[in-house]
């Protein structure tokens, strides 16, 4: 009796979780130019327009470019960092990789303005790659935790073994190790890809003229009438979002499974 | 063991690591074709040794060699050992016939003759048809031969075990000793086997090293390990001993008289006490086994003493009994086979236990 | 043994390789965090003269302002009260969700619970800041949704554009951020522990309050300090839902940067942000660190 209030309470807590959310493709799909009740006729007039904005489609471009190329990245230095804390020891082994992950605790507009700061003082110009060394980032602590959970579920015995039957150390890592990490690499760069597509802020400070999606997407809200593309816009990125999230969640799943490791439920 | 080559040499080993110094100066030499074991408690510094010998470790003095190559530098990789994992350390990703395989990707077999050493090993540790399953979905045991399988079909000089039959259940793992005593008379190589239980060892191998805190206390072949253990403290690890305070009264030639509480004066052999035995304080110990109770009438020549039964532990093929003494301040542990008209005792009942000196051994720590 | 073959043994040990494979990342962290942060404080203790330029003296003169004008004083305490609102709010929702997914959800089920929970949380941030505009605002889904039904013939105009909508905004943003690590402690705790408590006599409430609440707590503080760092800095949704009265000092903070061209002042309250923020984390680490030794120094 005490679980069937709690369970109550748990899926109104989802409803409240979810509603915003449902509210996208009500009004994507809604003919009206005002995001109110009552609804009006069922259109996809909206989403046409979508495709006609070039604007739009540079800033997903952009955005793609970024995502990529900060995905990449951030995975290659977190690949580095697992190996090292999970496979090895050295000195000062917890300061370093506590200030690795500070960007986790620290608020995004830190990081932004501290970017920013370096860059006007070096004189180097804001833009794109600005925008991929933020991104790069705040991506790299997701990394790590990603891909130190997927080493540490590999027995060590396992490359040494390798060893033992006369593979070299780089032949082991390509036979025995990355096989059995490539689940989690590939959910390492999924994360990434999404955390830089959504990313506002550090894109916000550090962008020039090219803006990424979402900064091109605060410019859209300024302007009454173009907020119901913006809904369309919306339905289509949390759609992306979710399938992009549960072939990671797949993939991170997968690779625990096949180094015959126990899940622990998440990420985190 | 009539001609000993000698396959591995340790001199001087030593392994710290920062303050803590896990080998304390092992000096070792193991014959081609032996069964060898290293046995101690956990932290004795046995796996240890093991992995300086495979390689993994490196030492911080001392010397490794193997079939009289100094292993300095030699890595993991490179050495003519293989090793059988504690935990097997079977690839998952691949399958039975993969992993046993994986030490022949780098030779220059053609693949046929490859894919025939893969059944032929898998035959030899009986798992023949097993090579198309995949790995995960192996039982222990059977995890344990291909992880045999996969270091045997390298032919190396040494195979080292680490503690490989400690995951597995009891019948599975008495299964396991006669089967690996027998692979190794099979293949003819040396075998080194760790582990911390005392009666695998003394049943598969041919030598044993006891090792305490470090350092090898005794290294001898079973029997003389189990009748003549050179301290107490190897006495009572491998099997079970009776510890009674004693003085040396006389040492005179090959003989040794001492005095000992609650069973009296006794002469024993110089080759029944350790090097350099003297006057004073010491001890002896006596196995259960050693000692019986007497059923019937006393021999002439048997010497017994008279106690109580304090304690009864039936095991069903022997019964153990713990035996009061007069002038003893711990009962004795006395076992007796359990033999049809011959009665198992109470607690109270009065027993004479009947013993003989030359079962004695005498330690002077 | 030759000075190469040293400095190989070096390399190929534990430590030795370790050094070699964290340096990229430690390297990257060094310059892209290390550097930026510790050129914010220097700035903070310039002046800008024009668009580029500053004048390098040091001077305390920033953070004077920033504690002495009303307007500054007023956003710092305004953030930390909303920030910790947020948290309070936050956690408390939060904890029950998890407790349910802990306790009461099969265990091959928990992954598929957690993961569901997750999803918002991965999509655009953006996108449900606005949309909580959407639903919030004078024309907007509550509004005109109430009044279709009858329940009201005024829109409500309390519901945006002040610290309310922000809070509750916020609240929304990070839920997932506050149920995860209470979620995990909540796994961590041994259920024989609550299986012995009843054995010993005590009914579902007091094993809760004796057993479980007090074994969470490390969960709820991190919980606690997940929700309260990002929102303290939060940009966006003071922006869009907060109006005049519920702006945050990261708003103020962009103001000094890319309009008024006072990046020293923006220094000096990011400095200030970033202090306060090391503050809490500190108070609530070593807060954690003393419950989970038993109260004893």
């Amino acid at each position: 009796m005490k679980a069937r209030g709690l369970r109550a309470y748990v899926w109104v807590y989802l409803i409240f979780l979810y509603a915003p959310i449902v509210l996208l493709p009500l009004f994507a799909f809604n003919s009206g130019s005002v995001i109110a009740f009552p609804l009006a006729d069922f259109t996809t007039k909206w989403f046409v327009e979508l495709s006609r904005i070039s604007a739009l489609h540079a800033a997903v471009r952009t955005s793609l470019f970024i995502a990529v190329v900060s995905a990449v990245l951030a995975t290659t230095l977190g690949v580095f960092a697992a190996m090292a804390s999970t496979r090895a020891r050295f000195p000062g082994q917890r300061g370093i990789m506590g200030f690795i992950m500070l960007p986790l605790v620290l608020p995004e507009i830190i990081v932004a303005v501290a970017l920013l700061v370096v860059i006007l003082r070096l004189g180097l110009g804001t833009g794109t790659w600005a925008v991929i060394a933020g991104h790069v980032l705040i991506c790299t602590p997701f990394t790590i935790a990603i891909l130190r959970a997927a080493f540490a579920s590999l027995d060590a015995s396992l490359e040494e073994a390798a060893q033992d039957l006369g593979e070299s150390r780089l032949a082991t890592f390509r036979l025995v190790t990355l096989p059995l990490v490539i689940p989690g690499i590939i959910s390492a760069l999924l994360i990434s890809f999404t955390i830089s597509m959504d990313e506002f802020i550090i894109a916000f400070f550090l962008t020039g003229t090219e803006p990424t999606l979402p900064v091109y997407l605060w410019s859209m809200l300024r302007f009454p009438q173009q907020l119901p593309a913006v809904m369309a816009l919306g339905t289509i990125l949390v759609v992306l979002s979710v399938l992009l999230i549960t072939v990671a969640e797949y993939f991170r799943r997968r690779g625990i499974a096949r180094a015959g490791g126990q899940d622990s439920g998440g990420f985190l | 063991m009539s001609d000993f080559k000698p396959i591995i040499a340790l001199s001087g080993v030593q392994k710290h690591y920062g303050a803590y110094h896990a080998l304390r100066g092992i000096d070792l030499t193991i014959g081609a074709g032996e069964f060898f074991s290293l046995l101690g408690p956990s932290g004795c510094g046995k796996t240890t040794l093991l992995r300086t010998i495979a390689g993994f470790e490196d030492v911080s003095a001392g010397c490794v060699s193997i079939a009289g190559v100094d292993m300095e530098g030699v890595p993991a990789n490179r050495r003519p050992t293989n090793m059988v994992f504690q935990s097997y350390a079977i690839f998952p990703h691949l399958s039975v016939a993969q992993n046993v395989g994986f030490g022949l990707r780098r030779s220059k077999m053609p693949r046929a003759d490859k894919a025939r050493a893969v059944d032929e090993a898998l035959a030899m540790v009986g798992l023949a048809g097993y090579g198309a399953r995949s790995a995960t979905a192996l039982s222990g045991g059977q995890r344990q031969r291909v992880a045999l399988a996969r270091a045997l079909i390298l032919k190396p000089k040494v195979l080292l075990l680490d503690e490989p039959l400690s995951a597995l259940d009891k019948k599975m793992r008495e299964q396991m000793q006669s089967e690996l005593r027998r692979l190794q008379r099979q293949v003819g190589i040396t075998f080194i086997l760790v582990t911390h239980d005392q009666e695998e060892a003394l049943i598969m191998s041919d030598r044993i090293a006891v090792m305490f805190e470090g350092e090898i206390a005794q290294l001898a072949t079973p029997q003389m390990l189990y009748r003549r253990p050179l301290s107490r403290r190897v006495g009572a690890f491998i099997g079970m001993m009776n510890f009674l305070p004693a003085d040396v009264r006389a040492v005179d030639g090959d003989t040794i008289t001492v005095e000992i509480a609650g069973l009296g004066r006794c002469m024993i052999d110089a080759e029944q006490a350790p090097a350099g035995a003297g006057i004073g304080t010491a001890s002896v110990g006596i196995r259960p086994e050693m000692l019986a109770i007497a059923f019937g009438p006393v021999g002439a020549n048997e010497r017994s003493i008279n106690g109580m039964v304090a304690e009864v532990n039936y095991y069903g093929d022997m019964t153990f009994y713990d035996i009061a003494i007069p002038g003893m301040s711990a009962p004795i542990a006395v076992s007796m086979k359990n033999m049809p008209g011959r009665p198992v005792l109470d607690r109270g009942d009065a027993a004479s236990v009947i013993w003989d000196p030359r079962a004695l051994v005498l330690f002077m720590d | 043994m030759s000075i190469g073959a040293g400095l190989q043994r070096k390399l190929r040990s534990k430590s030795g390789a370790g050094l070699l494979l964290i340096s990229p990342p430690a390297l990257y962290a060094a310059a892209l965090l290390a550097v930026p942060l510790g050129a914010v404080l220097i700035m903070s203790f310039w002046t800008q003269t024009g668009i580029r330029d500053f004048d390098m003296t040091l001077t305390l003169a920033h953070y004077r302002e920033a504690f002495a004008d009303p307007l500054y004083r007023q956003l710092l305490l305004r953030s930390l009260g909303i920030a910790g609102a947020v948290t309070v709010v936050t956690v408390v929702l939060a904890f029950p969700v998890a407790y349910f997914v802990s306790f009461h959800v099969a265990p091959n089920r928990k992954a598929l619970w957690i993961f569901l929970i997750t999803i918002p949380f991965w999509t655009s941030y953006l996108i449900r800041v606005f949309l909580w505009k959407v639903i919030l605002g004078f024309n907007g889904v509550v509004n005109s949704g109430l009044q279709g039904i009858g329940l009201i013939d005024e829109p409500l105009s309390f519901l945006l554009y002040n610290v309310n909508a922000v809070v509750i905004t916020l609240a929304h943003a990070y839920a997932p951020f506050a149920i995860l690590p209470i979620y995990v402690a909540l796994e961590k705790i041994d259920r024989s522990l609550l299986e012995a408590a009843q054995d010993l006599g005590e009914n579902a409430v007091m094993r809760f309050l004796r057993v479980t609440l007090p074994l969470a707590l490390p969960g709820v503080l991190a919980a606690i300090l997940i929700v309260f760092i990002p929102t303290i800095g939060d940009y966006v949704t003071p922006r869009l839902v907060g109006g005049p009265d519920g702006l945050m000092i990261a708003n103020m903070i962009h103001t000094l940067f890319l309009r008024l061209n006072n990046a020293p002042l923006g220094a000096a309250l990011s400095v200030i942000a970033m202090i306060t923020v090391a503050i809490a984390a500190l108070a609530l680490m070593l807060l954690t660190r003393w419950i989970t030794t038993g109260g004893k120094r």
